[in-house]
C-alpha cells in the first residue's frame, strides 16, 4: 500500500502527493502494520473536501523515524459501513468514534460505538451527555460508584462510573466531553495568526507551551525556515514545562497518600521553576512565550544565567526528594504493584508518553522522530520503566526531572544568544498543504495537523492531546484494584480533559 | 471542685490536641502553618452557621450528630484525670464508655447510609469494619487494667495504689503505648485515615460526614476532639500513674503523647493501602492481647 513518507523535520505535504486509496487495501495494511510495535497512530481523521469524505491517517514508524501519510475517500452517496479496525486494534477507537460522531459514517462491528465528546456539530443531536450509553453488569453482590461529573477539589469535570464488587473495581468508564469548547474549528474561523497562537496556548492549560511549540511548528513547515537557536529556546521552553509538571505530579502523588514531607518539597520546588519561567517570559505556565517565527521573549545573557542557577538548584534539591521517596517503605508500598498496566495492554490502547515508558513500551517522540534540538545538541536516552504501576509512573518522573535539568543545562551552558527575530503574524503559508506539528509534551506526544485551502488559510486542524490515548490506560489500571486506590492512579496518568474535550 | 476542675481539664485537653497537631505538621513541614486555635475559628464558624439537608435523609439525618455529640460528651464526663474525680462515675463504668462511644459510631453509620450516597454508604461500610475490629483491642486494655488493678471504674483503676513497683510500671507503660495506638484508630488519623484528604474514594470518618454542613459539622467536630482527648487521656493516665500521679502532670502529658505523636506520624509517613488498615487494626487487638498475657504473668507474680 502506498504512503508519503517524510520525516519530523521535513516541510509540510502537496495535498497532491499524499495518495488515495482503497479502504479495503487501506484496513488490511493497518491491520498488519498495527500489531507490530514500531507503528502507531499519530492521527486519523476525515473532513469534507467537495461532495467527498476524506479521510486521512498520519502514521508514525518508530525505529525509522518516518512519518507515513496516507488517505481513502468516500463519495456522498456511499453507505456502505467500512469494517472497523477497533475491532482488531483498540488504539483506533478514538478515531472512529470522533469520525462516527461528526459524519455518521458507520464502522462494522465497532466495539466500543460510544460518543466522543459531544460536539455542537454532532450528526446525533439525540446523542447528549444525559444519555451516554454507560455500560453496566447485573449482580447481586455488584454496585454503581458514580463520581463527577463535577468533582471536589479544583479539576475539570469528567463523569466515572465504577462497578464494584465490595471495595474492588470491576470495570470504570469514563465519560468526557464536558470540556469541549470547539477548539479545532476556532483555528478555521479565523487567519489571525495571533489569535491562533493564542488558541493553542489555551488548548490545555498545563501543557501551553508543548501545544503552541506544536502549533508553531505545523505553520512554520507551511512558511518559513526559522533559525535553529530559536528551536534550541523552544526546546528549554519545553523542559522547563516538563520539569515543572513532573514535580507538580511527584508533590501531588505525595499528597494523595498524606505524605507531607514530598508534597511541601515538591510545592517549593515546582514553584521555583515556574517562577522561572516567569521571569524569562512573563507567564508563569510559558504563555506569550512561543510565537510564530520568531519570539517577543529572546534569551539573553541574564536570562541564561538565571535559568542555569535556578534548575541547577532545583535539580539537586529533587534528587534529595527523590531519593528520600525511593527509601520510604510507607510510600513504596502504597506505589508499588498498584494499578498495574501490562506492556502487551498499553501498546493494545495505543498509550503514549509517559504512561507508556512506565510500562515498558518506549514511544517518546524525541528519540523516534527527533524534532528541534533533540537528535542535534541532545542525543536523547528515553527513560522506561518495566512494570507499569504507580510506581513506574512516579519513577519515569523522578528521572525525567533530573534528565530534563540536564537537558536544559547542557543546551544552555554552549547557548550563545542570538535570536532577533520578531513573530510573523503575517507570512503566507503554502496553499493546498497538510502540515503537522509532532512533539514530545510532558504527557506524551502532541500532534497538531493543519490543511490549508487554495488561499493559504487553515482550512482544517486537527489536535491530538495525548490524553485521548491514555485515558483507557487509566480505566485499564484500576481494574481489580481497590476503589480507594482509584486516586493515586487517577494522578500517575494525570490526563487533561480539556486536551481530550477540545 | 475537683469534679469542675477535672471537667474544665478534660475540654482543655480536647481543644489542644487538634492546635498541637496542626503546629507540629506546620514546624515539621517548614511552613507558618495555621494559628494554635485555628480549629476553634473554624468551627465557631460552622455553628453559627444554619445547615442544609439534602432531600433524600430522614430525621434520622438531622438527629444523629447530636447522638453522636451527646455520646461523646457522656464519654468524656467518665474519664478521670489523674488524681481528680470525674462527673460520672460507678462500677463498671469503662464498659459503659466503650459502648457510649459505640452508640456515637452507629448513630453516624445510620446517618451516613441515610443519604442513599454510594460514597458514603462506603464510608460507612468501612467505619462499620475498623469499628468491629478495634473494639476487641479496647476491651482488652480495659479487661487488662481491670485484671491488674481489680476495679472496673476508671476513676479507682488509676487511683488504687501508687506503690510504683516494677510489675505495676510495665503493665500501665504497655497500656499506654496500646491506647495512643488506639487513640490513632479511633481518632481517624494517618496511617489508617486521613482527615485533610479531598478524595473522596479514599475517606473514612470524612465521607460520613460529606452531606452536613453548618452546626451539625460543628458538632461532629467538637465530638472528635473529644473522642480523641478521653482516649489520649486514658493513656495519659495510665503513664502518670507510674511516675507522678497528678492532673498538673497528665494534661500536659495527654495533650503532647497524641499531639506531637500524631503530627510527626502525618509529616513522615504515608497512610496504610486501605486493604493494609485491617491487618493494621488487628495487629492492635493482638497487642492488646499480649499485654493481657503478661498483666496476668504478672498478676500471679511470676518472675521474668
Amino acid at each position: 500500500m502506498k504512503y508519503y513518507i517524510t520525516d519530523n523535520c521535513a516541510k509540510a505535504v502537496e495535498l497532491k502527493d499524499i495518495p488515495e486509496v482503497e479502504y479495503a487495501a487501506f484496513y488490511e495494511d493497518l491491520k498488519e502494520r498495527l500489531s507490530d510495535e514500531r507503528y502507531h497512530i499519530a492521527h486519523y481523521f476525515a473532513r469534507t473536501e467537495d461532495t467527498r469524505l476524506k479521510f486521512y491517517l498520519v502514521l508514525l514508524d518508530d525505529e525509522e523515524q518516518k512519518v507515513m501519510i496516507t488517505s481513502f475517500a468516500m463519495e456522498y452517496y456511499d453507505d456502505i459501513a467500512l469494517p472497523s479496525l477497533t475491532a482488531l486494534h483498540p488504539q483506533v477507537h478514538p478515531f472512529e468514534r470522533e469520525i462516527a460522531e461528526l459524519y455518521n459514517v458507520e464502522f462494522d462491528s465497532m466495539p466500543w460505538n460510544k460518543p466522543l465528546r459531544f460536539p455542537f456539530n454532532r450528526r446525533n443531536r439525540n446523542s447528549t451527555m444525559d444519555n451516554y450509553p454507560f455500560y453496566t453488569i447485573e449482580g447481586e453482590s455488584l454496585h454503581e460508584v458514580n463520581v463527577g461529573p463535577i468533582h471536589a477539589g479544583i479539576i475539570e469535570p469528567g463523569a466515572f462510573r465504577f462497578i464494584c464488587n465490595g471495595e474492588n473495581v470491576l470495570h470504570l468508564e469514563i465519560a468526557l466531553g464536558y470540556q469541549h469548547r470547539g477548539v479545532e474549528n476556532e483555528f478555521t474561523s479565523t487567519d489571525n495568526r495571533l489569535r491562533q497562537t493564542l488558541l493553542a496556548e489555551s488548548i490545555a492549560g498545563d501543557s501551553a507551551v508543548s501545544h503552541s511549540t506544536a502549533f508553531v511548528n505545523a505553520v512554520e513547515k507551511l512558511s518559513a525556515q526559522v533559525d535553529h537557536n530559536l528551536d534550541i529556546e523552544r526546546t528549554v521552553a519545553l523542559e522547563l514545562e516538563r520539569m515543572a509538571m513532573h514535580i507538580a505530579d511527584t508533590g501531588a502523588l505525595c499528597t494523595d497518600v498524606a505524605y507531607q514531607l514530598g508534597q511541601v518539597a515538591c510545592e517549593a520546588l515546582r514553584t521555583v521553576i515556574i517562577n522561572t519561567t516567569q521571569a524569562w517570559c512573563g507567564n508563569r505556565f510559558g504563555k506569550g512565550l512561543i510565537r510564530p517565527c520568531g519570539t517577543n521573549k529572546p534569551l539573553t545573557k541574564e536570562k541564561i544565567e538565571m535559568i542555569i542557577n535556578n534548575v541547577t538548584d532545583v535539580r539537586r534539591r529533587y534528587n534529595e526528594v527523590k531519593d528520600d521517596i525511593e527509601s520510604s517503605p510507607t510510600i513504596l508500598a502504597r506505589f508499588e504493584q498498584c494499578g498495574l498496566v501490562p506492556k502487551a495492554e498499553i501498546l493494545n490502547i495505543g498509550g503514549v508518553g509517559m504512561a507508556a515508558r512506565a510500562s515498558g513500551a518506549k514511544r517518546d517522540i524525541r528519540s523516534s522522530h527527533p524534532y528541534a534540538a533533540y537528535g542535534k545538541e541532545i542525543s536523547h536516552e528515553s527513560v522506561v520503566k518495566r512494570q507499569g504501576d504507580v510506581m513506574s509512573r512516579l519513577a519515569v518522573r523522578l528521572d525525567e526531572v533530573l534528565q530534563a535539568a540536564d537537558n536544559i543545562l547542557s543546551l544552555l551552558a554552549s547557548y550563545k544568544p542570538s535570536v532577533t527575530a520578531r513573530p510573523d503574524y503575517e507570512c503566507k503559508l503554502q496553499p493546498n498543504a497538510l502540515s503537522f506539528g509532532l512533539l514530545e509534551g510532558w504527557r506524551g506526544e502532541i500532534c497538531h495537523i493543519a490543511i490549508t485551502n487554495e488561499e493559504g488559510n487553515i482550512s482544517t486542524y486537527k489536535i491530538k492531546d495525548p490524553s485521548v490515548h491514555n485515558w483507557l490506560g487509566l480505566a485499564i489500571a484500576v481494574r481489580s484494584e481497590g476503589i480507594s486506590d482509584f486516586p493515586i492512579n487517577n494522578k500517575s496518568f494525570n490526563l487533561s480533559y480539556c486536551g481530550h474535550d477540545l | 471542685m475537683g469534679i469542675v476542675l477535672n471537667t474544665l481539664l478534660i475540654i482543655l485537653t480536647a481543644i489542644s490536641i487538634p492546635g498541637v497537631i496542626n503546629r507540629t505538621r506546620a514546624t515539621l513541614a517548614g511552613r507558618k502553618g495555621m494559628p494554635f486555635s485555628q480549629h476553634l475559628l473554624n468551627v465557631n464558624v460552622l455553628l453559627r452557621k444554619g445547615a442544609v439537608y439534602s432531600t433524600t435523609t430522614t430525621a434520622l439525618f438531622r438527629i444523629a450528630p447530636a447522638i453522636y455529640l451527646g455520646a461523646a460528651i457522656v464519654a468524656a464526663l467518665m474519664m478521670p484525670v489523674a488524681d481528680l474525680y470525674p462527673l460520672i462515675s460507678f462500677k463498671g463504668d469503662v464498659i459503659c464508655f466503650a459502648y457510649t462511644l459505640a452508640l456515637a459510631r452507629v448513630a453516624i453509620i445510620l446517618a451516613a447510609m441515610d443519604t442513599g450516597s454510594s460514597f458514603e454508604g462506603m464510608g460507612a461500610a468501612r467505619e462499620a469494619l475498623y469499628g468491629a475490629l478495634i473494639e476487641p483491642a479496647l476491651m482488652i486494655g480495659f479487661a487488662t487494667l481491670a485484671l491488674f488493678c481489680g476495679y472496673t471504674s476508671f476513676a479507682d483503676i488509676f487511683a488504687h495504689e501508687q506503690s510504683f513497683d516494677m510489675h505495676l510500671t510495665i503493665v500501665m507503660l504497655l497500656v499506654a503505648f496500646l491506647f495512643v495506638k488506639i487513640t490513632f484508630v479511633e481518632s481517624g488519623r494517618v496511617p489508617v485515615d486521613d482527615p485533610r484528604t479531598h478524595l473522596e474514594l479514599t475517606m473514612i470518618h470524612e465521607v460520613m460526614c460529606l452531606d452536613y454542613s453548618g452546626i451539625d459539622m460543628g458538632m461532629i467536630h467538637i465530638a472528635g476532639w473529644l473522642k480523641t482527648a478521653c482516649f489520649s487521656m486514658i493513656a495519659a493516665n495510665a503513664v502518670a500513674a507510674t511516675c507522678c500521679f497528678h492532673w498538673w502532670f497528665a494534661v500536659p502529658l495527654a495533650i503532647l503523647l497524641t499531639g506531637l505523636s500524631v503530627g510527626i506520624v502525618e509529616s513522615t509517613q504515608a497512610r496504610n493501602k486501605l486493604a493494609n488498615n485491617t491487618t493494621f487494626i488487628v495487629t492492635i487487638s493482638a497487642l492488646a492481647a499480649l499485654i493481657f498475657f503478661i498483666g496476668y504473668l504478672l498478676k500471679l507474680n511470676i518472675n521474668i
